[in-house]
């Protein structure tokens, strides 16, 4: 089989698995469900990297020329010997083989700015990166779907009419723009929120057990570390939180008033049931199972916010180390942050896609 | 007939409500400002002759920048780089994705895996992740930009429309086209396609919002308009520079707000107006 095919094939091995998935009959459908979401999970995987490798190699620019200085480009010996170091003299399949088989041992490549191994790179950075994108999904969990209940629950009055516009503005202003003038407010001006970065200068951080500052604070008792990382997380992360609690809070209204329409809500109100019974019980019970999958969606969104985030805020995670990598035309750091993130977000839909199939039997029925 | 009729009556009660016309108006007026700019611009956007970093006032509305450049001006201009690039994106989305995903919907089998694997594999990512990592191995310039955001956004228009025409493929109506000899492109083309165009116009309305987020962060990380141009993402980036004087990024920013709140105030009304049923089909892949 030559080296390209076997990407190529990619796409038809979904149908393949799918298809052998089909005689196991006898099987649970609950098993037969989760088999299935994970086999199209792996060969997602696999697309991933094919999707990073390819679109790297695109780059006109020389990453010779990116990353050697005037001199060393004027020494061809260097400069062949620069690429053979990186693999870039090898044909294309084969430099794709290696990096896959690379990443199977977790080898991401070393970083062509850093000169440090890529998996070690990430490692660092993608504490910061969760420790923000976690805070800001918990954020706007709590307020999108509150916010979403409050509209339902009031349609068409003006508590509906006000979070409809407020949430259409959460989905229409630019994140990275929103950075920018809650830093120069907050900071600057009224200089409530701490500067850029994940602590005040000349503060340790706490010792590394989860990399979140945050949490390692609690762990070795810190409190002082504990407010100041808090405090340094709190404005970004309620920046990269307003857009997903815009999208919740629509997604929720819409999920709960289709709830509210059914015929076993309107069974419950006749029965006299009281009016949070009814909602909690029998309507958010419902409608939050499709509000699992829009908030795996919504983490998406977040990790692409990130990148826009963390430039304005000094944030040292992967949306930084993202667009550093991408300018700097880093080859196998570009493609180490695309695998990660990928990668994040597909585990992330599966467990979402999984826990639905669980609850949900019409889906893994389907 | 009867289902015409009736969007008829509905449509102008929905455009009375003061979301679609405060939406409208914006869009309109950015519309006039950018096939107008050259009229209305009171300097020239790219001259450098101007005091350097003066604050909003009676001269200059909002200040200038650290070379020197009106900003209400490049604003202006701004909008002629920004707005028809959107609109051509999202056409172009239509376009590609609407294709590929009728393709799918109505041939099925091959045709709906090959298809359908490939938009999986652009949703397995966060999409600006994706878009910067296509713009960044394209090269750092607008077109490119506008490229990286179109292999991130036809997939959306794909999956809408696959699911829109597998619905429709098996009622009466164009069965029986099909049992009168139609082709299957006939059929396509006259039974299906008007049929579900409804949901991809308010999909297209509010994608026009996300197009340009898109488009003008990927200017502001720098891999899109390279300056002088006037793009907004771009003058924001540049305002990162002189922090302190809060004009040079903020009017940009504001541009960027009013145009993409028009059209998701525009698409919201839309929505509504048109087919309340695919609402949630809709919010799904506005992600």
């Amino acid at each position: 089989m030559s080296p390209t095919s076997a990407p190529g094939k990619a796409p038809a091995g979904g149908t393949a698995g799918r298809r052998a998935a089909r005689p196991g009959v006898h099987r649970h459908p609950l098993t037969r469900f989760l088999v299935r979401r994970v086999a199209t999970a792996l060969l997602l995987a696999v697309g991933i990297t094919l999707v990073t490798f390819v679109l790297t190699n695109l780059v006109p620019g020389d990453p010779a020329t990116a990353n050697l200085g005037q001199r060393a480009l004027g020494d061809p010996a260097l400069v062949a010997q620069w690429r053979a170091e990186h693999g870039l003299d090898e044909p294309l399949p084969k430099q794709y083989l290696l990096h896959l088989s690379g990443v199977l041992q977790g080898d991401l490549g070393t970083s062509q700015q850093s000169h440090r191994p890529v998996a070690e790179d990430l490692a660092e950075f993608v504490p910061a990166t969760i420790e923000l994108a976690g805070a800001a999904i918990v954020v706007s969990l709590i307020l999108g779907v509150a916010f979403g209940v409050i509209a339902a629950l009031r349609r068409d009055r003006l508590a509906d009419q006000v979070l409809r516009v407020t949430s259409l503005i959460g989905i229409s202003v630019p994140t990275f723009w929103l950075a920018l003038v809650a830093f120069y407010i907050f900071f600057f001006r009224l200089q409530i929120a701490p500067g850029s970065g994940r602590l005040d200068p000349g503060m340790t951080p706490p010792p590394k057990v989860t990399g979140l500052h945050t949490v390692d604070a609690v762990l070795a008792g810190q409190w002082d570390v504990f407010a100041s990382a808090a405090g340094h997380l709190a404005l970004p992360a309620l920046v990269l939180a307003l857009y997903t609690i815009g999208l919740l809070t629509r997604f929720t209204r819409s999920a709960v008033l289709e709830v509210l329409g059914q015929d076993y809500v309107r069974a419950a109100r006749a029965k006299g049931l009281p009016g949070r019974t009814i909602l909690f019980r029998y309507v958010l019970r419902s409608a939050l199972v499709p509000i699992i999958t829009v908030a795996g969606l919504a983490f998406g969104s977040l990790l692409s916010g990130t990148v826009l985030v963390e430039a304005i805020f000094a944030w040292p995670g992967i949306g930084q180390y993202a667009y550093k990598s991408a300018t700097a035309l880093d080859l196998p750091a570009v493609m180490g942050v695309g695998l990660v993130v990928g990668a994040v977000y597909l585990v992330i839909n599966l467990i979402v896609d999984v826990l639905y199939g669980v609850i949900d039997p019409r889906v893994r029925l389907s | 007939m009867s289902r015409l009729s009736r969007r008829r009556r509905r449509l102008p009660e929905a455009w009375r409500r003061p979301l679609a016309v405060v939406g409208g108006v914006i869009a309109l007026t950015w519309l006039i400002v950018a096939v107008a700019a050259p009229l209305l611009a009171p300097y020239d956007p790219l001259a450098q002759e101007l005091p350097r970093l003066a604050p909003p006032g009676p001269d200059h509305w909002f200040g200038t920048d650290q070379l020197g450049r009106d900003i209400f001006s490049r604003v202006l201009y701004g909008a002629r780089v920004s707005i028809p690039l959107t609109l051509l994106l999202v056409v172009l989305s239509v376009l590609i994705g609407g294709l590929l995903g009728a393709c799918a919907g109505y041939f099925g089998r091959w045709v709906d895996e090959t298809v359908m694997r490939f938009a999986d594999l652009v949703f397995a990512f966060p999409t600006v992740i994706l878009a910067m990592v296509v713009a960044a191995a394209l090269g750092a310039s607008l077109t490119n930009a506008v490229l990286a955001v179109l292999v991130v956004a036809w997939p959306s228009y794909a999956r809408v429309t696959r699911g829109l025409v597998m619905g429709m493929r098996e009622r009466e109506f164009v069965l029986s086209g099909r049992l009168l000899g139609f082709s299957a492109w006939r059929s396509l083309r006259l039974d299906v396609l008007p049929n579900v165009t409804g949901p991809i116009l308010v999909l297209a309305t509010l994608d026009i919002g996300t197009a340009l987020l898109l488009l003008s962060g990927l200017s502001f990380l720098g891999l899109g308009a390279k300056p002088p141009s006037p793009e907004w993402g771009a003058m924001v980036s540049s305002g990162v520079e002189v922090f302190d004087s809060w004009w040079v990024a903020t009017f940009p920013g504001l541009a960027i707000l009013t145009v993409v709140l028009a059209f998701n105030f525009l698409g919201d009304t839309l929505r509504d107006a048109l087919d309340p049923r695919t609402a949630r089909a809709i919010k799904v892949r506005a992600l």
